[in-house]
Formats: C-alpha cells, sequence, structure tokens
C-alpha cells in the first residue's frame, strides 16, 4: 500500500530525457511552470501539454504509472476546483441555495485545475526521470555562484540529497514496522480519528527511534571516510553538457516564447 | 490445525518496469507441532513467503487454508489468524514502543482481545519462557541490551499464544552465545507449549542442530522440502544456490574420503564427536 506512492520516485529507463544533463531537466521543470502561468487561453494549455505528453512519451514512461503518482494531489485539485468554481464574480449561469455558477468560475476552475495538473506532472517527470544524486549534482552547479555571497550550496544539496536517499528507506522501515505491530494485532485501518491516532504511536516511536539511530550511523560513516564539506571537493562524474542538451534548450526557449506570445 | 498454501504466486509492481516474481508456484503443508527450518538466499523469498502465513501479504495468485478455512475469504477473520499464527520480525527489537518491558509485552494479547489478567498472565509466561527476569518488568526496553531486547520482542509475539510460531533470522546480529541460547530457547518452547515453530534462516549451521524438516527456498520456489538428512545429501545442489551443508558435515566428508572409516553424513557437532571418539577407542 505505502509502496503505491510513486511521486518523487526514480523510473528506471533507457531513455533520451533519461540521459539530459539533469541541469537541463532541472531549468526544463523551472521553464515549464513559469510558462504555465504566463498565458491566459486554451492555446496555451495545447502548448503546453504538448509538451508534456512529448516528454513523457520521449521519457518511455508507461502512462499508467505516472498517472498513478497523481492521484496524492486528487484532493486539493477538487477542492482548489471546486472553490474557484463557486467563488469567482462574473456573468451568473446559474444558481442554487448560496451557491452561484459564474462562466468565468468555469474558466477559472478548469484554468487552476489543468495549471495544477501540468505543474505536477511536470515535475514528476524530472523525478522520475533523474536520479536523486544527479538532481542534487545540477541544483549544486546551478545555484554555485551563491558561494560568493558565503550560501552553503554544497551543504544545502547534500542535506536535501541525504533527504531523498531517505524517503525509500523510512518508507520501507513504516513498511516494516507496521507490519511487526499487525502481527501482535495492531489495527491501523478502523476506529474513530482518535483510535487511529493513538494507533499511531506503536508506529511512530519505533520509527523515530530507527530515524535517529540511521542518521547517527551515517553520520559517522561519512566522518570515517573524512568527508569535510564541499571545500576542494571533485566530482567523480563531473556534469558535461552533450549537443542534445543544446538542443532541450533551444526547446524551453521555443516553449517559453511560445507561452509569451500565444493569443 | 494446519496451514496449507495452494498454489502461492507473489508478484511485485506488476506491469512497470518493477515486476518480478517474489514468490512462484508455491506449495506447502504446514502440520502441527513440526520444528522447521525454512532457508534460502538473501532475496529467494522466505521473508516474502512467511508473511503470506498470517496474512500480511495477500497472495497475487492462490489460496491459503488455516485449518481448512480459506484465509481470502470475506468471513474470515484475520486478526484470529494473527493470534494463532505469530511471526517474529527480522531485528524484532525495532518495533518496541513502550514505556516498559510489561506494556510492551501486553500490547499483542490486549489487540488480541484478551481480558486484562489473561493477557497479563500470558505476558508474564511469555517472559518467563524466554528468560527475561521479573527484576526488568518495569524497565524501559530501550535500556536493555540487544540479546534481552530480541528475547522481550518474541516474548512479545509468544504472549498472544500462537499455534505456529515463525522467526525470521532470529539470531541475526547475535553473538554466538546469543546464537545458542535463543535457538535453544525455541527448541524449548517447542517441546514444552507443543507449538509449531518455523525458523527463517540462511545458516545451515542454525537449523542443523535444531530442525526435523527444512524447506530450501531459490529463487521465489520451493525447492526442497524434506528430513535435514536428506537435504544434505544435496550438496552440489545446495551450493549452486549460495547454501551448503553445516561444516561439521563437510569436515566429516572429507576425513571419510581421506580414507578414515567414519559417517559420512553426521550434522551435529555431537554426532561427530561420537563418531570420531568411537573410531579412536574413546567410547
Amino acid at each position: 500500500m505505502i509502496r503505491d506512492i510513486t511521486i518523487g520516485q526514480y523510473y528506471p529507463a533507457d531513455s533520451i530525457i533519461h540521459r539530459l544533463d539533469p541541469r537541463v531537466k532541472f531549468t526544463g521543470t523551472l521553464a515549464l511552470i513559469v510558462s504555465l502561468f504566463l498565458f491566459d487561453s486554451f492555446y496555451g494549455f495545447l502548448l503546453c501539454g504538448g509538451f508534456v505528453a512529448a516528454v513523457i512519451i520521449m521519457a518511455k514512461l508507461p502512462l499508467k504509472y505516472v498517472l498513478k503518482g497523481m492521484r496524492p494531489i486528487l484532493f486539493l485539485l477538487l477542492f482548489m476546483m471546486i472553490f474557484n468554481l463557486l467563488l469567482t464574480p462574473g456573468e451568473v449561469l446559474g444558481s442554487w441555495w448560496i451557491f452561484t455558477v459564474t462562466k468565468e468560475g468555469i474558466r477559472s476552475a478548469l484554468f487552476m485545475g489543468l495549471r495544477l495538473i501540468f505543474l505536477v506532472l511536470g515535475s514528476s517527470i524530472m523525478t522520475y526521470t533523474t536520479t536523486p544524486n544527479k538532481l542534487t549534482d545540477a541544483m549544486e552547479r546551478i545555484f554555485a555562484p551563491l558561494k560568493l555571497i558565503k550560501v552553503p550550496v554544497h551543504e544545502f544539496s547534500m542535506m536535501i540529497s541525504i533527504a531523498l536517499r531517505f524517503i525509500p528507506i523510512l518508507l520501507e522501515e513504516t513498511d516494516k514496522i507496521m507490519k511487526a505491530q499487525q502481527a501482535r494485532g495492531a489495527d491501523f485501518e478502523n476506529g474513530n480519528v482518535f483510535k487511529r491516532i493513538k494507533a499511531l504511536i506503536p508506529l511512530l516511536v519505533p520509527l523515530f527511534v530507527s530515524a535517529f539511530r540511521r542518521a547517527g550511523d551515517l553520520a559517522e560513516a561519512m566522518e570515517a571516510r573524512c568527508y569535510h564539506g564541499g571545500k576542494g571537493r571533485t566530482k567523480l562524474k563531473p556534469l558535461k553538457y552533450a549537443f542534445r542538451d543544446a538542443i532541450a534548450y533551444i526547446v524551453l526557449v521555443g516553449l517559453i516564447v511560445g507561452a509569451v506570445f500565444i493569443p | 490445525m494446519s496451514l496449507i498454501l495452494d498454489n502461492i504466486s507473489y508478484i511485485y509492481g506488476k506491469a512497470t518496469a518493477f515486476e518480478t516474481y517474489a514468490l512462484k508456484n508455491v506449495n506447502l503443508a504446514i502440520p502441527d507441532g513440526e520444528f522447521i527450518g525454512l532457508i534460502g538466499h538473501t532475496g529467494s523469498g522466505k521473508s516474502t513467503l512467511i508473511q503470506h502465513m498470517n496474512g500480511l501479504v495477500k497472495a497475487t495468485e492462490g489460496n491459503i487454508y488455516f485449518n481448512g478455512a480459506d484465509i481470502y475469504d470475506k468471513d474470515f477473520k484475520m486478526k484470529e489468524l494473527r493470534r494463532k499464527v505469530g511471526l517474529v520480525f527480522q531485528y524484532p527489537e525495532h518495533q518496541l514502543f513502550e514505556t516498559t518491558v510489561i506494556r510492551d509485552v501486553l500490547f499483542g494479547p490486549k489487540n488480541m482481545g484478551m481480558e486484562q489478567l489473561d493477557a497479563e498472565l500470558a505476558a508474564y509466561g511469555a517472559l518467563k519462557a524466554v528468560g527475561v527476569g521479573e527484576d526488568l518488568l518495569d524497565a524501559s526496553p530501550f535500556e536493555l541490551s540487544g540479546g534481552q531486547k530480541r528475547r522481550v520482542a518474541i516474548a512479545g509475539v509468544l504472549a498472544c499464544k500462537p499455534d505456529i510460531l515463525i522467526l525470521d533470522e532470529p539470531t541475526a546480529g547475535l553473538d554466538p552465545v546469543g546464537r545458542i541460547e535463543i535457538l535453544s530457547l525455541l527448541k524449548q518452547i517447542h517441546e514444552e507449549q507443543k507449538i509449531t515453530v518455523i525458523l527463517v534462516s540462511h545458516s545451515m549451521e542454525d537449523v542443523a542442530e535444531y530442525v526435523e524438516r527444512i524447506i530450501v527456498m531459490n529463487d521465489g520456489e520451493v525447492v526442497m522440502d524434506d528430513s535435514p538428512r536428506v537435504i544434505f545429501e544435496r550438496e552440489e545442489e545446495l551450493k549452486a544456490m549460495g547454501l551448503g551443508v553445516p561444516q561439521v558435515t563437510r569436515v566429516c566428508r572429507r576425513l571419510h574420503s581421506l580414507g578414515m572409516d567414519i559417517n559420512p553424513d553426521c550434522i551435529t557437532i555431537d554426532e561427530a564427536e561420537q563418531e570420531i571418539k568411537k573410531k579412536f577407542g574413546l567410547v
């Protein structure tokens, strides 16, 4: 059940999108998010939708897998769309009790919904096709100029990569402890809210204990291998741009220009 | 009282790039009162298999019958199965969470719906059976030593009074003395309480000494299921699976092949000792 959460996980496949430089994918995701808010017409969504669809196909991601990863945002999506639908003033189409539906409401609910979907799709494609290590490498390189004003860029990216690395470990641990407690008759699924919150104690206490233990072990292992921060540290596999990355950048510029000039 | 696994298969991540068979057409019958060793290399499907036995994982294909009742039936009481089939996970001390030892052991029996008094009796009995002294009842489980924590965790499952006790690598990470202590403890519990014990391990030494039946798994399939002596005759096959025979059996076989008149099929150190003593006329 817990394994079903696919958002933020890497999906191994051999595709051109997987091989792209992670810096391209990171800036590409930013470009997609920016361009999503640059236009205000259906043509814009056609452009972004086409872009996202093309990337999914090129990345050889199974559509079912991608859609399954969208499930966690379903609630947020519905919530946002309903509010937009009911609370936007404008030309009234119909009303019932205290609710009024306006033409502008429908339009804004649809637009907000589509924007959120593309936003989440775009960022999950990035994590599906890029290993956490490469992603943090990219962030470290992109934000490197901030070192000049004494921002600890390397430390931040190390923290992010450790955090990302620990997500699957802690999920697995959660799954394991849950099963161990279920074997002792624990019930996580039935009962009212208070009962269910109380049922979480046998899960959370061991989980925290193990998270601290793992953190301590990791810190010791890093020190044992003489880790001392980013200064003077070189990479085993430094990032290098290839020809395909240049093309990808041109496509991204095209996307933003398209989003700006669309009617 | 018995547990029957009928053609069980389990597939991880169906229809994605991660799809793998964790179990493939497993058929097993676990009758009452046996002491069974479940052996296999890391990743052979042992842990997945035992999680099927108390319904924590649902098989992709196949059926499981507990005392004749299909456990995937809608009316089947899963809680009853979880009580009757006690499962001790690997590193069970990681599941401890209560403020005192006795409260942690009481967690299981109370969940299973025992009355307070019965639950307490069961908890005291279980702690006594695993050799945790009364002076530790009110200690915090986090203050205990590794070996003691493990005993408390095993007591936590034993207190539910299971008919079948399954333990996933109960000796992992313990020193040699701790290993022998835990294993002989299990033998004692098996004999005194007449419950079925299934011992999951990848160490032949561990199981040879104690169990009466060995189930060997490889790549999600049950490849052998017989008494230790019969299994250990298939040394070459076991080696091919990354397993082997107990060290003492290897020694006896080597001595035998070098021309010494000694039984090549000793599987425990005691047997080998007797054989060698006999050879030199010491008995």
